[in-house]
């Protein structure tokens, strides 16, 4: 703690804290923010926050979990194999998100009815609902970008570590799991919680599907009460507290890895 | 050839991409044309807040460099998409107080004015930080040697730390102008009519929204890989002269 309010005891910066608190204040007290028990009490806003952080996590891992074998073919893999997972990284990270969320949602949605078999198995209940569609971008779109940073990280493992671990007579699948993956993970987590926070950053694009997540609430607030600011500098604060949970997280997850690498 | 372009002509396969009316192609590059304004505007905007803003963070005074931490920090927080909303109705209600209270009348900003200033605004936070680091990288002796020829701080960054800096700080540019050029796309959500937007409002009158949010991707890569090429040319240019690093070229 000493650490933390050792820095602040300066002139300046006691400041510059009393100008924040004073203009949190101002905000505070000029705003109307009468709205906020209704929609607290009502659930809406913690309905849009759940949404927004189950669509976070679920994109995340299995993002996370589909960039690995998309870094793996392309550091490793024969071309045939290589090549379409750069292509799909390529267009991923060439094409912006909001595009491809809008090509799944109105582009697929729209030739799926056309398929009767579509419309009428048991996945249907699900397909005409928004949320599969802005899952399935975000995941992918996740993917894309985690794609090349795990590419440049399991290229990055020292050849030493892999000749010593086929010396020792470990199979393809045992060198990946014991040796190969955990080395190159620890090598890009900084990496993966900057891409994490970004990620956070992209999933309010959802709201434009008609996914109610916080975003989509804060429109609602606004359309119901014609409040602009008040609702929209709450959600600007709660995305930087997640911001700073998200950061705090994976800070505690490096500092549990050996941080000397060969 | 003629097949070709014979697939684009009304009744064709890819006809709704024609260049004249019933084909939507004409309107396709004027949303084209408007994304490509935007991100070159804020991204001359963002460059300038960027050199201010690295200045400000290395050799400002204490008040200086605390509020642009603020700064950078909070910008890089927060969605883009919610930065870009609240920037988009604060800017033109404080322009307009401010022309009101000068005694002037009040003005209809144009969209694609407030969306320049607020993507160069959100990319100038980016910007700091990535030319702070380049500022850096200039070995601090070439900054010594300059002044002690006498040269203003001025003439110091002209001559030798811009100049110098501009190997490093490029490839942090480049990767900000794709990003930034992507980010065009969310002035979307406020109805302005760039590439992504158009794209929408052709697949919605016609029906056909894969056709067009392909064609729209297109045209996003064409950009993002043509810009790639321009952007290495550039650094090779601007680390004309140095030892090359990992044996040099790309």
């Amino acid at each position: 703690m000493k650490a933390f309010f050792a820095p602040m005891m300066k002139t300046h910066r006691l400041v510059l804290l009393a100008l924040a608190v004073a203009f949190f204040g101002w905000l505070w007290w000029t705003l109307d923010w009468s709205w906020l028990p209704d929609y607290i009490n009502n659930g809406l806003i913690l309905a849009g926050l759940w949404t927004t952080i189950w669509m976070l996590v679920v994109s995340w891992a299995v993002g996370l979990f589909l960039a690995i074998w998309l870094g793996l073919a392309q550091a490793s893999g024969p071309w045939y194999l290589a090549l379409p997972a750069k292509g799909f990284c390529s267009v991923i990270r060439g094409t912006p998100l909001l595009l491809q969320l809008w090509f799944f949602y109105y582009g697929l949605g729209s030739v799926f009815p056309e398929f009767p078999w579509i419309r009428q198995s048991a996945a249907w209940e699900i397909l005409r609902q928004s949320w599969p569609y802005a899952l399935f971008a975000l995941t992918l779109s996740f993917a894309g970008y985690e794609g090349e940073v795990m590419r440049g990280a399991f290229l990055g493992v020292p050849k030493g570590q892999l000749e010593a671990a086929r010396a020792y007579g470990m199979s393809r699948g045992t060198i990946l799991r014991r040796i190969w993956l955990p080395q190159a993970i620890r090598r890009v987590l900084p990496t993966i919680g900057g891409e994490t926070v970004m990620q956070l950053k992209s999933t309010p694009l959802i709201a434009t599907i008609t996914v109610l997540d916080l975003y989509q609430v804060s429109l609602h607030i606004r359309q119901d009460t014609y409040i602009i600011y008040p609702p929209l500098l709450l959600l600007a604060l709660t995305y930087m507290v997640i911001t700073g949970l998200i950061v705090l997280l994976f800070r505690i997850v490096e500092n549990q890895v050996p941080s000397k690498l060969g | 050839m003629n097949w070709l372009l014979g697939l684009f002509e009304p009744g064709h396969a890819l006809g709704l991409l024609a260049y004249s009316p019933p084909g939507w192609g004409g309107p396709l590059l004027v949303g084209l044309a408007h994304t490509m304004e935007v991100a070159v505007g804020a991204y001359i905007l963002g460059t300038v807040i960027g050199v201010m803003g690295a200045y400000g963070k290395l050799y400002g005074g204490p008040v200086t460099k605390d509020l642009m931490a603020v700064y950078t920090t909070c910008v890089r927080a927060i969605p883009e998409l919610i930065e870009i909303l609240i920037l988009f109705y604060l800017v033109p209600e404080v322009v307009n107080q401010v022309l009101t209270g000068m005694g002037y009348g009040r003005i209809d900003l144009p969209p694609i004015l407030v969306g320049t200033v607020v993507l160069g605004f959100v990319l100038g936070a980016y910007m700091t930080e990535v030319l702070r680091g380049a500022i850096l990288a200039v070995p601090h002796g070439q900054v010594e040697a300059a002044r002690a020829y006498g040269m203003s701080a001025l003439q110091v960054a002209r001559r030798v730390t811009l100049p110098q800096m501009l190997g490093y700080a490029l490839p942090g540019m480049a990767n900000l102008w794709l990003n930034l050029t992507k980010d065009t796309a969310l002035l979307a959500v406020i109805g302005f009519n760039e590439l992504t937007e158009t794209s929408l409002q052709a697949g919605g009158t016609t029906k056909a929204f894969m056709l067009f949010f392909t064609a729209a991707g297109v045209l996003y890569m064409v950009i993002s890989v043509a810009s790639g090429r321009l952007f290495a040319m550039a650094e090779r240019w601007a680390r004309r002269g140095q030892p090359g690093i990992r044996g040099g070229g790309i």
